[in-house]
């Protein structure tokens, strides 16, 4: 389609207007789907327009937007509310946070067009506290754009009435799932109910309520505008469009990309990314933030979308993406993500809030050298009934981290438990600091330096590191000038 | 009603549409083991979180495991409910539940009736693998006058939030903190004395496991016992005798009053009564209260309050001192028979007896958690000596039966001391929904009507539905009765109180589902409510067998009256038998 890897379709307008004069949102055809919509779709054609676009929910789930849309506008009530889920909590990513303090009105417009659609007048944007940026701008967007006629009453001299109210979360990574989502907003506490019944059903305040992710309401106007069949030519057979990702983590080009669906993990990370930094060995790449999986060097070649990351064990989520060399311990790597997953589980069903806390545990130990081969078993079998038995999202995908990096880097946790090795030399309980007799000179600095006295040695005689004092702090190391202390 | 044909377990079953998968298996006599669920047949307490994870199976086609206790059935399903990876989820689920679960069942309170350790066991767990480095999330224990709370044994089962929240509308305990430091409690983690706790028990009786236990004050009642300085009496309050034999393995609905009795006096309680003489001094009281404020009423008094509420149930007493303080006019001013006994006994009892105030202690045997902070309240209270001196919940009592060797089943049948023993059938109705209000209507009737009932049973005041309507024709004036058990039932019969649209001219609450029968200190029904039902029908039969039948005509109720009281209302029965009532609204702080 392009020479260019990367096209700008949900980035469209970030970072070249400016966000807080709608003139400049408008001059770049902002609210022109709303008004194709509202004079001359019927809210059926819509629905139409977006199932046929084939665009898919970005925040992670990959469910048909205009499926969703189709079965919340047959519920029938007397309020219906669009939510836009702006609760993004993955660590790293900022994929929504930027559409939304870039352009701020592609949200509000596709939301507006959801309304149009589904047959509701009350949208709602469910955002962090933690952006205050994002905040501001989408008040002052809902603002201008009510002044304009372009949200509010009889929009466009229609019939049509839609208004939009922010919600703030409190940072919870679990509110982002959607019946969280909805009972945090009900001044509820933020976790899951089980679902059926889902939203589109009895949603927020028990009324069908359609949930999207930012990004997938960015998608929407230009859909409208430039029709279905335009769209559904980017991506693949399943996947059509463009997807955000922030790449992160030991590529040259750091930062947000934005992709057609079905380019590959190795063009992103050695193409976009400018490869792995300092000539590094590439060794894995963590897709799909938390709840993802570790994916590695036979991985890269392939297409990436929803359907084939989950094929290879982990998934698209909401677009982190975050490259690791050969300097990173899987083992910790799994550890991270747990730690955070832990931190993050609402506490309501039993594998979540005590599972995930076990592995975490197990995880630990493997990392300290306490850990047994059987432990490997049971990491597995843990992991696998927390997926098989949590009750959202958040628990069902959790052990990822773990069975990925099981899967691809079995050894690793072998030398963890076996040799009592971290082949990274990542992990600091494993690792043991010692002087070559050959190039120390009996210099005294390293022991001079040491804080808690572990070296020992006469004057330019070779010097002795004692591993039971030793706290591994590495000062030694760095003061030595003479490469003399090396880490196994 | 549409029908949904599935298969379970290779069965064919056809359901109802909205049929959970485990009511569906249940008809197939599948047993699928369920913790956090909870159901109430019949009245509509459902407790289905889906949060333990214990119920998951197998469902063909879907990805992950479905937990059946909320999952409902679909055409054509193909479930099955005990597959290896089922089981193995259970097993693991299981412990993990366990992972962080105290254990020290030799000294908890819930042992042997513990609906963790049954799973633990049904479930075949033998050890817990990693319990070694496994952490627990710890909480500080709360202790209340009623109610005892040691949050390391709860496992978000969330059904004490459900009793709270929904059924009762008290809103005193829900999840706090996240992950693996949640559990239930009051907010902020303030202690449950400092909420809005009314005491009803009701999450107490439905906990599973030892995180919500009583107040224990067996010790108390073994060290007075033992005191040869002291002389011990005992009251037992109706539905203690419909439940009591639940503990020894009698069916449900046994009737034990006579051994309990027996068993009572081989403890060495100097002296055996029954709080239902109380209850029918408060029939007296009450009634005369309730002719009353009807008869100014009639005769066009704009001021009086009406309708009069009953004041027996202390944890309702609590629920109207914290949410209604605006209408703490509105109850009877008349103390509950708990303790209208226990001021009888250390007035006129004593002084017949002979024995000193401080020298007499008063125990009561109650189904009840909230009269253990009743008993302790400063109006009840003469010089800091209590009226009751330590208040014990039916299982309580079991619990001393047990120690003392005494097998209640092949005990002897023995009857109450007199005098405070004696008792007519209008005061064991007291303890099931409609009970007070039917003692109440019998004599007031007579009393007012001076006529003789031709029918004491008021079929219209019976049943277990929530709330309640019934006119009495008293005479060509119709009394408008309502009757509420469960909080939040009661909050409805309020608001329509406060909002100036309330039919009634007398009202009955309970605190607890099905009255006191289904009080928190009964033996755990542990989700039957067939036992509740049970009990309501021994209580009925224990009225039918009854030579008296209204509380008017107790022979030693009006011997009180002729010796001590005078009549009722007098100025001695207001000082001694009524109350006044606080307004606890402002009363939450957060320090």
């Amino acid at each position: 389609m392009t020479k260019y890897k990367q096209i700008r379709i949900v980035l469209n307008n970030c970072g070249v207007i400016d966000p807080e004069n709608i003139e400049e949102s408008i001059a770049r055809d902002s609210y022109m789907a709303l008004g194709k919509c509202i004079t001359e779709m019927t809210p059926q054609d819509v629905i139409k327009e977006i199932k046929e676009s084939g665009l898919r929910g970005r925040g992670g789930g990959g469910f048909p937007t205009g499926l969703k849309w189709e079965i919340a506008s047959k519920n029938h009530a007397d309020q219906k509310y669009v939510v836009c889920n702006a609760d993004e909590g993955d660590p790293g990513a900022f994929m929504d946070r930027s559409v939304l303090e870039g352009d701020p009105h592609a949200v509000l417009e596709a939301m507006a067009i959801c309304g149009y659609a589904i047959g509701a007048t009350k949208g709602l944007i469910y955002i962090r506290a933690e952006y205050p940026m994002a905040i501001k701008r989408l008040k002052i967007a809902i603002d201008q754009a009510l002044e304009y006629g372009l949200l509010g009453n009889n929009i466009f001299g229609s019939k049509f009435d839609f208004n939009i109210e922010l919600r703030y979360g409190a940072g919870a990574f679990v509110c982002g799932e959607e019946t969280s989502l909805i009972h945090s907003m009900e001044g509820l506490r933020g976790e899951p109910t089980i679902k059926p019944p889902f939203p589109a059903e009895k949603g927020y305040l028990g009324k069908p309520t359609n949930v999207n992710n930012v990004e997938t309401f960015a998608c929407v106007p230009i859909i409208i505008r430039k029709g279905a069949s335009w769209f559904n030519k980017i991506g693949t057979e399943k996947s059509k469009g463009t997807k955000v990702f922030a790449l992160a983590g030991k590529v040259n080009n750091v930062g947000l990309i934005e992709v057609p669906m079905g380019t590959t993990l190795r063009e992103v990370i050695f193409e976009i990314g400018g490869g792995i930094q300092n000539g590094k060995k590439f060794k894995a790449v963590q897709t799909g933030g938390p709840s993802g999986g570790c994916l590695t060097e036979k991985h890269l070649d392939t297409p990436i979308d929803f359907d084939n990351l989950i094929a290879a064990g982990s998934m698209m989520g909401s677009g982190g993406m975050i490259v690791m060399d050969e300097d990173n311990c899987m083992v910790s790597v799994a550890k991270f993500y747990l730690d955070f997953t832990v931190e993050e589980s609402c506490g309501k069903c039993s594998p979540c809030r005590i599972g995930n806390k076990r592995l975490y545990e197990l995880l630990e130990r493997i990392t300290k050298g306490q850990g047994v081969m059987d432990d490997l078993q049971r990491l597995r079998n843990m992991s696998n009934v927390i997926k098989d038995t949590s009750l959202c999202g958040l628990g069902q995908t959790s052990p990822n981290p773990v069975l990925s990096t099981l899967d691809n880097f079995y050894d690793e946790y072998v030398a963890h438990i076996k040799d009592h090795k971290c082949p990274a030399g990542q992990c600091k309980d494993l690792m043991k600091y010692f002087i070559i007799a050959e190039n120390c000179v009996g210099c005294t600095a390293c022991a001079r330096v040491c804080p808690v006295g572990a070296i020992t040695g006469e004057k330019k005689e070779p010097h002795f590191i004692n591993s039971e004092i030793c706290i591994k702090c590495g000062a030694c190391m760095e003061r030595c000038k003479f490469d003399a202390i090396i880490i196994k | 009603m549409e029908k949904v044909k599935l298969s379970i377990d290779n069965k064919l079953v056809e359901v109802e549409k909205g049929t959970t998968i485990y009511k569906a298996a249940k008809q197939l006599g599948i047993d699928i083991p369920v913790l956090c669920y909870m159901n109430l047949e019949g009245l509509g307490i459902e407790n289905k979180p889906g949060g333990c994870r214990i119920c998951v199976v197998e469902v063909e086609g879907r990805r992950n495991l479905a937990p059946s206790c909320s999952t409902d059935c679909t055409e054509g399903m193909v479930v099955h409910t005990h597959t290896m990876r089922v089981i193995n989820a259970r097993r693991t689920v299981m412990e993990f539940i366990l992972s962080d679960h105290p254990k020290d069942c030799l000294t908890c309170a819930k042992s042997g009736n513990c609906e963790l350790q049954d799973m633990a066991v049904k479930l075949g767990i033998r050890e817990i693998p990693g319990q070694e480095y496994a952490a627990m999330s710890t909480y500080k224990m709360d202790f209340s006058p009623s109610i005892i709370r040691d949050l390391d044994k709860c496992i978000m089962c969330r059904r004490c939030e459900m009793m709270c929240n929904e059924f009762q509308t008290v809103g005193a305990l829900s999840a706090f903190n996240r992950g693996f430091q949640s559990a239930v409690g009051p907010a902020f983690e303030m202690d449950i004395e400092d909420s809005t706790c009314t005491y009803c028990g009701q999450c107490v009786a439905v906990c599973p496991t030892g995180a919500l236990t009583e107040k224990d004050h067996t010790r108390d009642v073994i060290n007075a016992l033992s005191d040869p300085t002291k002389t011990v009496i005992v009251q037992t309050a109706p539905a203690v005798r419909a439940a009591l034999g639940e503990e020894f393995g009698l069916k449900p609905g046994t009737l034990v009053t006579g051994k309990m009795v027996t068993a009572l006096r081989r403890l060495g309680f100097n002296y055996v009564f029954d709080t239902d003489f109380a209850a029918d001094l408060t029939i007296m009281e009450e009634g005369t209260e309730l002719l009353g404020r009807l008869t100014k009423f009639l005769g066009g008094d704009k001021e009086v309050k009406l309708p009069i509420l009953t004041s027996c149930c202390p944890a309702w007493v609590n629920f109207f001192e914290h949410n209604f303080p605006e209408m703490k006019d509105i109850p009877s001013t008349a103390r509950s028979p708990q303790q209208m006994f226990g001021a009888i006994a250390k007035t006129y009892f004593a002084d017949k007896i002979k024995v000193k105030r401080e020298d007499l202690v008063v125990v009561s045997i109650m189904p009840c958690l909230a009269k253990k902070y009743e008993a302790q309240r400063d109006e009840f209270k003469v010089d800091g000596n209590p009226d009751v001196d330590f208040s014990l919940s039916t299982r309580e009592l079991a619990h001393l039966i047990k120690q003392a060797n005494l097998d209640l089943k092949t005990l002897p049948d023995e009857d109450f001391d007199k005098p405070l023993g004696e008792s007519t059938g209008a005061a064991v109705i007291f303890g099931v929904t409609g009970g007070v209000i039917e003692a109440a209507t019998r004599t007031a009737y007579e009393l007012h009507t001076g006529k003789k009932l031709a029918k004491v049973e008021f079929e219209q005041l019976r049943g277990m539905e929530f709330i309640r309507k019934a006119t009495i024709d008293f005479n060509g004036t119709p009394i408008n009765i309502g009757i509420a058990h469960g909080l939040g039932n009661a909050r409805k019969l309020l608001d329509e109180i406060k909002a100036g649209k309330s039919e009634f001219h007398a009202i009955e609450i309970m605190a607890c589902p099905g009255g006191c029968i289904g009080g928190g200190g009964q033996p755990l029904h542990h989700s039957d409510s067939s036992i509740l039902k049970a009990r309501t029908k021994a209580i009925y039969a224990e009225d039918e067998g009854k030579v008296l039948r209204k509380s008017h005509e107790n022979p030693y109720i009006i011997k009180l009256y002729e010796e001590f009281l005078g009549k009722p209302m007098s100025e001695k029965a207001h000082h001694l038998l009524h109350t006044h009532y606080f307004d606890k609204s402002g009363k939450i702080e957060i320090s």
